[in-house]
């Protein structure tokens, strides 16, 4: 039985891999429409890999080694460069990390948002222009008429992660993916941004794929969470059951690294909790990439790498030690 | 837009002004440290000149006051748009050097033209197919021409096309006593042309397309083009519109500070090409120490220098939106 009836997005066993290392391995999701899916883990997990195949653009040395990724129906994996490019900004659009280099120094922003309506809507240039100020209303830039005429160096920090977000919703797309879409941004312009876009995915029912290491994001955000590590999904959940009872080890280490506010935790009283060990451990590790620093490590974990094992509710973690706590495996191992 | 190109146009003309009376004065004074003058190669010439005709030739043409009278009096001159007047040809400088400006002028901006259209096409390619064969094939070409000097690349031009096949002719900047009108003359003229403007070209269309390829490259790693691509842009159109428009600001600001070469480089081809230019007169004038000619000379070619740098600055303002906003 699969959770979910129809999936916008299906990611399918997809191992993605650099010139001497696999930076995603086997990693299998899927997100229903209007849906946001979390995506978290910490730097060089390989959750903007797994994002960048979803659009296949991948850098040059990245290939996909196996794996199907199939949007609406479609094989992406299989689809022409033509059909990607008619997808790209019309169906699934990009939100980029660092807003002060995802846009081009050297063109108007309105030149940058028009470009995407005038690709996939034919728009006349007066047209366009329209619609740009209309969106540049929509992401709550103020004087749109004025600002339109901008060029990226006029702009902040936030005010441009806005105008990547107008370019994005730009076409009404199915799916919005985020590459951690505030890392850059200082924490209050975090705040708005963030409302801007929970606003606008309501608002034009989009699916997001967030990709974070933010929980209080995702806790306020996402429906559902991924949590990868060393290239590996470990955990896949609904957000409450998640906060409520993380299941695997690791999710259970970044849970219990929060800082949280209303117990008083302070750095000057308390030492803050950490992982013990880094992510570097997980190099060469033949079975369990988490097991050097697990603190329920057994000697199976370091024979093969535990498949993903589907529980009850749509949740699926792939640490045997923790699923048989909470009774058999629901349904069959899919990784 | 309008304001931005306007305001840099100023600021570079309030620049203009202190250069130009630099340039002058540091000529002026360099020029005296040449051995010999005017006086000295008339009288070689005549061959029967006495220490009293000599001394007249010097009053006549004033240089036997001080070196600071000479300088006043150039200045002073300058001031009511006056040049001087050579004494080897006995005639205004100010008219000689004009009928060979437009000769210079239509040289220079063809073969500058020339350099940075085939040198941004030759890049682009280049990028685009870095590291496989085509990029291989234009570096080597491209490292060719980056160390053959201009004269030679000329030299063996004349050889191949003026005497071995006959397809374009080699000397002066059309055919004389042809008394062509309408197309025939622009084709005549246009034939005259190509050889010089190759050869003065050729070293700068390497310079460009190394410049190109290496920027373009650059280009490809920024994070709009990734933006760019995630609309579903065609490949063709990005490259244009996104990356090459970032990639041309490098190479406008070497062909800016290149202007300045490209002239010193059109006395040797002028030179080989008998091409009635400027860089000519200048070497005429050196070879019979007419200073007030050479003077004349140097003094338009910095104009030259600075107007063209001008234009380089607004195509800057136009390329880059950061430049000129204050």
């Amino acid at each position: 039985m699969n959770p979910i009836p129809v999936p916008l997005l299906e990611v399918d066993r997809l191992t993605v891999a650099f010139p001497g290392h696999v930076a995603v391995r086997e990693a299998s999701f899927a997100i229903a429409p209007a849906e946001t899916l979390a995506l978290v883990g910490e730097s060089g997990c390989g959750k903007s890999v797994t994002a960048f195949s979803v659009m296949r653009l991948l850098p040059p040395n990245a290939r996909v080694a196996s794996g199907r990724i199939l949007f609406d129906g479609n094989d992406l994996m299989t689809a022409s460069r033509p059909e990607m490019r008619r997808l790209r900004g019309r169906h699934i659009s990009l939100i980029q990390q660092e807003p002060m280099t995802s846009l081009n120094p050297v063109l108007s922003i309105g030149v940058q948002i028009g470009e995407v309506l005038r690709r996939h809507e034919r728009l006349s240039r007066r047209a366009t222009r329209a619609r740009v100020v209309e969106l540049l209303d929509l992401v709550k830039i103020p004087d749109a008429h004025r600002r339109i005429d901008d060029y990226p160096h006029n702009l902040s920090g936030g005010m441009r992660q806005r105008v990547m977000i107008a370019m994005a919703v730009a076409c009404h797309p199915k799916l919005l993916i985020a590459d951690e879409p505030t890392t850059a941004l200082d924490v209050t312009t975090q705040a708005q941004v963030l409302d801007l876009l929970g606003d606008l995915r309501r608002e034009l029912a989009m699916a997001v794929l967030l990709i974070t290491h933010d929980l209080g994001v995702v806790a306020q955000w996402a429906d559902r969470i991924a949590v990868m590590y060393a290239g590996r999904i470990v955990e896949r959940a609904s957000i409450v059951p998640f906060f409520a009872r993380p299941m695997h080890p690791y999710s259970h280490g970044l849970l219990g690294a929060r800082v949280d506010v209303d117990a008083e935790e302070h750095y000057l009283t308390d030492r803050l909790t950490e992982i013990p060990g880094s992510v570097g451990s997980a190099a060469g590790e033949t079975g369990c990439s988490f097991a050097p620093r697990c603190p329920m490590v057994q000697p199976s974990c370091r024979l093969a790498p535990p498949p993903l094992l589907e529980l009850a509710d749509g949740r699926a973690v792939a640490c045997p030690i923790t699923a048989a706590q909470t009774g058999a495996p629901h349904g069959a191992a899919v990784g | 837009m309008g304001r931005r190109i306007a305001a840099t146009f100023k600021r570079t003309a309030i620049h203009a002004a202190p250069t130009v009376l630099g340039i002058i004065i540091l000529d002026f004074l360099l020029l005296q440290l040449m051995p010999g003058d005017a006086a000295d190669v008339i009288a070689a010439e005549s061959g029967t000149a006495t220490a009293e005709t000599m001394a007249a030739l010097r009053e006549r043409f004033g240089l036997d006051k001080s070196v600071f009278t000479q300088l006043v009096n150039f200045l002073g001159h300058l001031a009511t748009f006056d040049l001087g007047f050579s004494p080897r040809y006995n005639m205004p400088v100010l008219d000689m050097i004009m009928t060979r400006l437009p000769s210079t002028l239509l040289l220079m901006v063809t073969a500058l033209s020339l350099a940075l259209l085939l040198g941004i096409v030759l890049g682009s390619i280049m990028a685009a197919w870095a590291g496989r064969w085509p990029d291989r094939v234009l570096s080597v070409v491209v490292l060719l021409f980056y160390s053959m000097p201009g004269f030679w690349v000329g030299l063996m031009a004349v050889v191949l096309f003026s005497v071995k096949l006959g397809w374009l002719p080699s000397d002066s900047n059309m055919t004389i006593g042809a008394n062509y009108t309408g197309w025939a003359m622009i084709a005549d003229r246009a034939a005259h042309l190509v050889l010089p403007a190759l050869a003065l070209a050729s070293f700068f269309v390497a310079v460009y397309a190394r410049l190109t390829r290496a920027s373009m490259l650059e280009v490809q790693r920024q994070d709009f083009m990734r933006t760019a691509e995630a609309k579903g842009l065609h490949p063709f159109f990005i490259q244009l519109r996104h990356a090459l428009r970032n990639a041309l600001i490098p190479v406008t600001t070497v062909a800016g500070m290149h202007l300045g070469n490209l002239l010193g480089g059109a006395v040797v081809i002028e030179t080989l090409f008998g091409w009635p230019g400027m860089g000519r007169l200048a070497l005429e004038a050196v070879l019979a120490r007419d200073f007030s000619v050479l003077l004349g000379v140097l003094l338009l070619s910095s104009f030259l220098v600075i107007l063209a740098n001008m234009v380089i600055d607004l195509l800057h303002a136009w390329l880059d939106p950061r430049i000129g906003t204050t």
